[in-house]
């Protein structure tokens, strides 16, 4: 049996310096792979169309848009395009107009709500909307930029944003690109995240909206974007409280506090993606309780005695929405046309006269309009028909909290079924 | 006539095999003798035949020496050889070389098998010695083979009815060859009641009423190794009784060599009976007390051993639960130690004063003050702070005395409770001894004092100085002065300069994250001047001084801060200088080409450790960029200089480079290659392959798809690698692991790779889903594995994402969910398998998107194994298990 040598290491460490290079190796290489992984899992996966327009672009707006009425418009260009694929590094590289024509293509529009959804108590979410400018925010490289709805840049600036800052901390591949939906708030100076498209590098268009909520508050919270403002970070973000559309949610939005103004409320599907443009599965509504700006305002902020409409006037005279199914509204005379100067994709101004709209089966059988004139330069777009059926009805018959709430005890009362009485008492 | 004819040609050929077989055992046993002859000439020509005999007919050749082995009237000489020769054909140290004879063993015709063996137990009786004892080994080995194979059951009885023989020494045989089994087999394959057996024979064989010490020696042996098939027996409170008297008996005998056998069965028992030990420790404790103090050194040195045995358990069971015992624990902690603590830290005090002159010049040496200091070391570590004052009696008592033997016990009893009791018991103490010890460092006459003083000042650096020590040891005020010393010792005699190396790398090691600004820089040049200095001593070679001087060196490097990188930058081209006159000596002698191979990989060491730095940070790695083409044209000439293998220090360099040098790296790619192939062939050297595994690694991520090129070549050593069961396991996993880097950075270009590493992929994936029954080691092996197999997949899945190809995935995505799955269900894989798990569940819904979808989710782990990681507290998990339900969020609902 071989002897049993009982030697212990006298006056040596433990691991020797090979042993220790060694291992000091394979946890480079350890890191180097796990950081190589996670660049291949956050990188090229979030291609975002560009849709570079052959025509001639539209008419660059200097001056920043009246913010109410950003909301719910949306570009009505056909799709007559040669489509061109660019992710968003590649999209921030593009000089001004081509970079603004991009980013006012990717935001997702609400339409205006004119009736209660279906099953509104179980698929939809609720927040008070903050009442500011909407807009993108985009890290990456070290920097991070706003844009708003048309394009232009609201703010350059540093963040506490995956790769937002110039700073040594900063973790994940510094290509990585986080874009998140925004509002900026104009008196706290804070941008609230009301939705999140893209966290570092990793896209979330195809998301449902229940799991980019999750998302976005587990990782919004993991930096320290929510923190004040300092050196390396300008702006403070902040979430917004989302709600089950159930009673206490509606009124926890609707009376409750917020460290914001808020204009509105925004309802969400929990299944819809992110769909770039005006989508029926996001909807606004407002009352005076939770919006200064129920009804239009003209450019001087009065409210006009007839509601005005802003439509866009095609080649054969028809005026329509600017929804992807453009709703006509009427025609105009060619000889009229001529003679006003106007071309076809001029956005017009029209008063909606007291023979009002009239419908049938749900759609707009006729209206009564009268031209005004071309709209303000700052407009990009014409009216959705939702607005401006929201807007009609907000004069003469609106859809109320107090209906919004209904809408949320029957849908219980029925779901509940005889057999299952809520003790209220 | 026809019928003569036949008879006479009959006649002829018996006679002939009878002749011939005569001849055949004459010529076998002068063959043997021949290949033990002085003669040189005579003893190769012996070994050929041997070999040929072997090689051209098998089983006459084993049936020849074991009936050499057998046979009372053949020389000593040649029945030994014959008996070493049968044992080295069925067993070899090599994993490959040993399953190829076992192979080959078990594929012998059985009437030559039986034949053997036969002779083997026969030769058992044998009176010569030298017989039965090689013929005992010999059936070891045979009873390895053949009883895990359910072969040879009448072995053990027939053994066991020897015992009963009158001869002693077919007593002694027969005990040594079951000691040398329980060596050989593992009890599992033992049925209980042959177990009982040969323990009753074994204790019996040790019993004090055994008149023959031979017998009982060989009984004590042989318990040794039976022990690990005595778990039934040690739960059994009478035969553990019985076993353990015996034992302690043993202790007690007359003679030298039966105490120290039966001291090494109480080691032996301390470790795999701790939690038996409560009744018999105060017996154990006043035998080991009493060996300590008066036995002869080789059963001295077993008492001791017995103690640090319970202090490695104690430590191991205290680290696990952390002190805090429930019902749940597997084995509690008898705290034997504390409970015996002042009489044992006496009892080894006294044995740190029977130092030998010259000790510290003697590589091998190891003697009972040794052994005292390293089981005082340990009791600190398993007691804290309660050893301190029961040590520092002794240590004021005598570390001024003239006698240099108290001054080296007390230095020495001061350095080994250093590490276990907490710096606020320590640091007081410290605060006094340092001064002392810094002047004792310069001062003491004695070379052996200054040893110890040196290292106990390096054990103060290790344990009492870093960022994690609240009173610093070391202020601003004595930095000067200890560095001052330092350097100064670094001209002492080598072994004495050795430890003062080691003191300096455990000085630097405490600024490692001292930020931005370090207490060295001053001195930086200075130290690195010296350390220089020392690898150019003339006896830099002796107790490994300039090993420790250039390890120093790359310790000062890794925590030097950005105010000394210039310094650094300044270093690489000394040490390139250093490593260029390495490779122009000629014609060396093969003890003066070890030399330089040794030289050279430790200065392959420091430029690496200096490549990692300086490329860390982009400034630094700019300008150390220049050195790129020479130092790589440095290394690919210390490839040259070794024909067959490749230096590990240098291909770790390799890596380090590549790393810092990025896609550039292309440049030098042709000619490195053929070494790198060389380092991926290298089976013997497992570590040079698993060095280049991962310099192929580095070289991926370096290059991307620019490495295309070389992948064939690559892919194909790895396949060969993977399917041989020569090479180290070890190596398995991080092959593995290259396959994802490699389709990382080729993307789909993989496509053509699929097919050969899938079906490797897919039956390790079988083969490691499964733990159920391994030891702990096996489950650690199989959770490497398993992490370089989802590596694999993970780095294969992002590799093809985007591409049109990843349709080329889908037949194999059922049955990784599946192989997911199945790790999950047998809940024993680790928090690092997990994350690389759950990422793999990701990469799999990233790649593959809504194709997957519904395999997904019919999948375990996209619901029960993907919440659980959600959950984890562990923060990178959780990460990657995000990732995951993000990615199949999406792959569901396009």
């Amino acid at each position: 049996m071989a002897p049993h040598d009982l030697r212990r290491p006298f006056k040596r460490p433990a691991i020797s310096d090979q042993q220790r290079r060694r291992e000091l190796t394979l946890l480079r290489q350890n890191q180097s792979r796990c950081d190589a992984q996670n660049h291949a899992r956050f990188l090229a996966s979030s291609v975002l169309a560009l849709h570079s327009q052959s025509q001639s672009p539209e008419p660059i707006f200097e001056s920043p848009i009246v913010e109410h009425e950003l909301e719910t418009e949306v570009d009505s260009e056909p799709e007559t395009v040669q489509h061109r694929e660019l992710d968003v590094r590649q999209a921030s590289k593009l000089g001004g107009s081509g970079a603004r024509k991009w980013f006012a293509k990717q935001l997702m529009l609400p339409e205006w709500m004119i009736d209660v959804p279906d099953r509104f108590i179980h698929d939809w979410y609720v927040f008070a909307r903050p009442a500011g400018k909407r807009c993108f925010v985009v890290s990456s490289n070290g920097t991070t930029v706003s844009r708003l709805r048309n394009g232009s840049i609201l703010h350059h600036f540093p963040s506490a944003l995956p790769n937002g800052a110039r700073t040594k901390d900063n973790s994940g591949s510094a290509q990585s690109y986080s874009i998140l939906d925004c509002i900026f708030h104009e008196s706290d100076q804070t941008y609230y995240v009301i939705d999140m498209v893209c966290w570092q590098g990793y896209s979330l268009y195809d998301c449902t909206a229940e799991f980019r909520f999750f998302w976005l508050n587990s990782k919004l919270a993991e930096t320290r974007a929510c923190d004040p403002p300092s050196h390396y970070h300008k702006y403070k973000f902040s979430s917004v409280p989302v709600y089950n559309c159930d009673e206490t949610g509606l009124l926890s939005v609707h009376r409750g506090a917020t460290p914001y103004v808020k204009d509105g409320l925004l309802f969400y599907n929990k299944h819809a993606h992110y769909q770039t443009g005006n989508t029926p599965l996001t909807l606004v509504w407002k009352d005076e309780n939770c919006s200064q700006y129920v009804i239009d305002t003209d450019s001087k902020g009065q409210i006009p005695s007839q509601q005005q409409v802003v439509l866009e006037l095609q080649d054969d005279g028809k005026l329509i929405t600017s929804d992807d199914l453009p709703v006509v509204f009427g025609c105009l005379d060619a000889d009229f046309i001529v003679k006003s100067g106007l071309h076809s994709g001029n956005l017009l101004r029209f008063a909606v006269s007291d023979g009002g709209l009239s419908f049938a089966d749900g759609k707009l059988e006729q209206a009564d309009i009268q031209y005004l004139g071309k709209s303000n330069r700052a407009r990009a777009f014409a009216d959705s028909f939702s607005k401006v059926i929201f807007q009609y009805m907000v004069r003469h018959s609106p859809l109320r909290f107090d209906d919004l709430l209904a809408a949320v005890s029957s849908s219980t009362a029925k779901a509940n079924g005889p057999s299952d009485v809520e003790m209220s008492g | 006539r026809n019928y003569k004819s036949v008879i006479f040609f009959l006649w002829l050929v018996t006679n002939c095999f009878i002749f011939l077989g005569q001849y055949m055992a004459m010529e076998i046993t002068q063959v043997l003798l021949n290949a033990q002859s002085v003669d040189g000439h005579v003893r190769k020509h012996a070994e050929e035949s041997l070999k040929q005999f072997q090689e051209q007919n098998l089983p006459g050749f084993l049936l020849s020496l074991s009936g050499e082995l057998a046979s009372e009237e053949k020389p000593v000489d040649s029945r030994k050889l014959a008996g070493l020769i049968l044992k080295n054909a069925l067993d070899a140290k090599e994993q490959h070389r040993k399953f190829e004879l076992v192979q080959r063993w078990l594929s012998l015709d059985s009437n030559v098998k039986n034949q053997i063996k036969t002779c083997l137990l026969q030769t058992l009786s044998s009176p010569v010695p030298d017989a039965h004892s090689t013929a005992s080994q010999v059936i070891a080995k045979v009873a390895g083979i053949e009883l895990p194979q359910k072969q040879w059951p009448e072995l053990i009885g027939s053994l066991l009815s020897n015992i009963h023989q009158v001869p002693a020494h077919v007593k002694q045989a027969t005990l040594e060859t079951l000691g040398y089994m329980c060596e050989e087999v593992s009890p599992d394959v033992v049925d209980q009641d042959q177990v009982n057996k040969i323990l009753t024979a074994v204790v019996q064989g040790m019993n004090a009423s055994e008149a023959n010490n031979d017998v009982r020696l060989a009984a004590t042996r042989a318990l040794y190794n039976a022990l690990g098939f005595a778990q039934a027996n040690f739960t059994n409170d009478m035969e553990r009784d019985y076993i353990m008297r015996v034992v302690c008996e043993a202790t007690l005998s007359p003679e030298v060599k039966i105490r120290q056998a039966a001291f090494e069965c109480l080691v032996s028992i301390s470790s795999t009976y701790y939690e038996k030990l409560a009744p018999y420790i105060q017996d154990i404790f006043n035998i080991t007390a009493k060996a300590v103090k008066e036995d002869e050194e080789p059963v001295a040195l077993q008492a001791i051993e017995f103690w640090s045995s319970i202090c490695d358990e104690e430590i191991d069971i205290l680290e696990e639960y952390g002190g805090d015992f429930t019902g749940d624990s597997d084995i509690p902690c008898f705290y034997f130690i504390r409970q015996a603590l002042p009489a044992l830290v006496s009892m080894l005090l006294e044995t740190l004063l029977k130092q030998e002159e010259d000790q510290d010049q003697d590589e091998g040496a190891w003697n009972i003050a040794m052994a005292g200091g390293t089981c005082l070391g340990l009791i600190a570590r398993t007691v804290g702070d309660d050893i301190v004052p029961l040590v520092m009696p002794f240590i004021e008592e005598n570390i001024t005395k003239p006698d240099w033997r108290q001054r080296e016990a007390a230095t020495y009893a001061f350095g080994s409770i250093l590490e276990g009791p907490s710096p606020d018991k320590l640091t007081p103490t410290v605060n006094v001894a340092l001064n002392f010890m810094l002047s004792a460092l310069t001062k003491d006459p004695n070379n052996h004092v200054k040893d110890t003083t040196a290292w106990t000042l390096g054990r103060i650096f290790e344990f009492l100085h870093g960022s994690t020590v609240e009173t610093p040891i070391i202020t601003h005020t004595n930095c000067q002065q200890i560095i001052t010393v330092l350097l100064q010792s670094m001209k002492d005699v080598p072994n004495v300069a050795e430890k003062a190396c080691g003191a300096l790398y455990f000085l630097a090691q405490g600024y490692e994250d001292v930020g931005s600004s370090s207490p060295l820089t001053p001195f930086f040049q200075e130290i690195v001047q010296s350390l220089l200095t020392v690898t150019h001593r003339d006896d830099a070679g002796e107790s490994r001084l300039r090993t420790a001087a250039y390890e120093t060196l790359n310790e000062v490097v890794r925590c030097s801060t950005d105010e000394t990188a210039s310094m650094v930058l300044q270093l690489v081209p000394v040490i390139m200088m250093e490593l260029h006159q390495t490779l122009e000596a000629q014609k060396l002698s093969s003890d003066e080409r070890e030399k330089q191979n040794e030289l050279q990989g430790l200065l392959c060491g420091c430029l690496q450790v200096i490549i990692q730095k300086l490329g860390s940070s982009e400034p630094t790695k700019y300008v150390f960029m220049q050195y790129a083409d020479q130092i790589m044209s440095l290394f690919l000439r210390v490839f040259a200089c070794r024909s067959a293998t490749v230096h590990e220090e240098a291909m770790l360099a390799i890596g380090a480079l590549a790393y810092a040098t990025g896609p550039d790296f292309a440049k030098y790619m042709q000619e490195f290659y053929k070494y790198l192939e060389m380092g991926l062939q290298n089976f013997e050297e497992y570590q040079v392959c698993a060095v280049t595994v991962g310099v192929v690694g580095d070289i991926c991520r370096a290059l991307e798809d620019k490495i295309l090129p070389y992948c064939d070549g690559i892919m194909t050593q790895l396949l060969k690698d993977l399917s041989s069961y020569q090479l180290h396991r070890s190596v398995k996993p991080p092959i593995f692991s290259c396959f994802g880097d490699i389709s990382l950075a080729i993307g789909e270009n993989f496509e053509k790779y699929l097919m050969y590493a899938m079906p490797m992929l897919q039956s390790a994936a079988e083969l490691s889903a499964h733990t159920s029954g391994a030891d702990d080691e096996m489950t650690e092996y199989t959770n490497l594995l398993r992490n370089g197999i989802l590596e694999a997949y993970s780095g294969i899945f992002q590799g093809f994402k985007n591409s049109p190809k990843t349709q080329l995935l889908m037949p194999y995505a059922s049955h990784i969910l599946q192989f997911l799955d199945s790790i999950y269900m047998e809940k024993d894989m680790d928090d690092v398998v997990m994350k690389t798990a759950i990422g793999v569940l990701g990469d799999l819904a990233d790649t593959l998107g809504s194709n997957a979808s519904s395999l997904i989710q019919q999948s375990l782990s996209s619901k029960d194994f993907l919440n659980e990681c959600l959950s984890s507290d562990d923060h990178l998990i959780k990460e990657s298990a995000e990732w995951a339900k993000l990615a199949i969020s999406r792959a569901i609902s396009v």
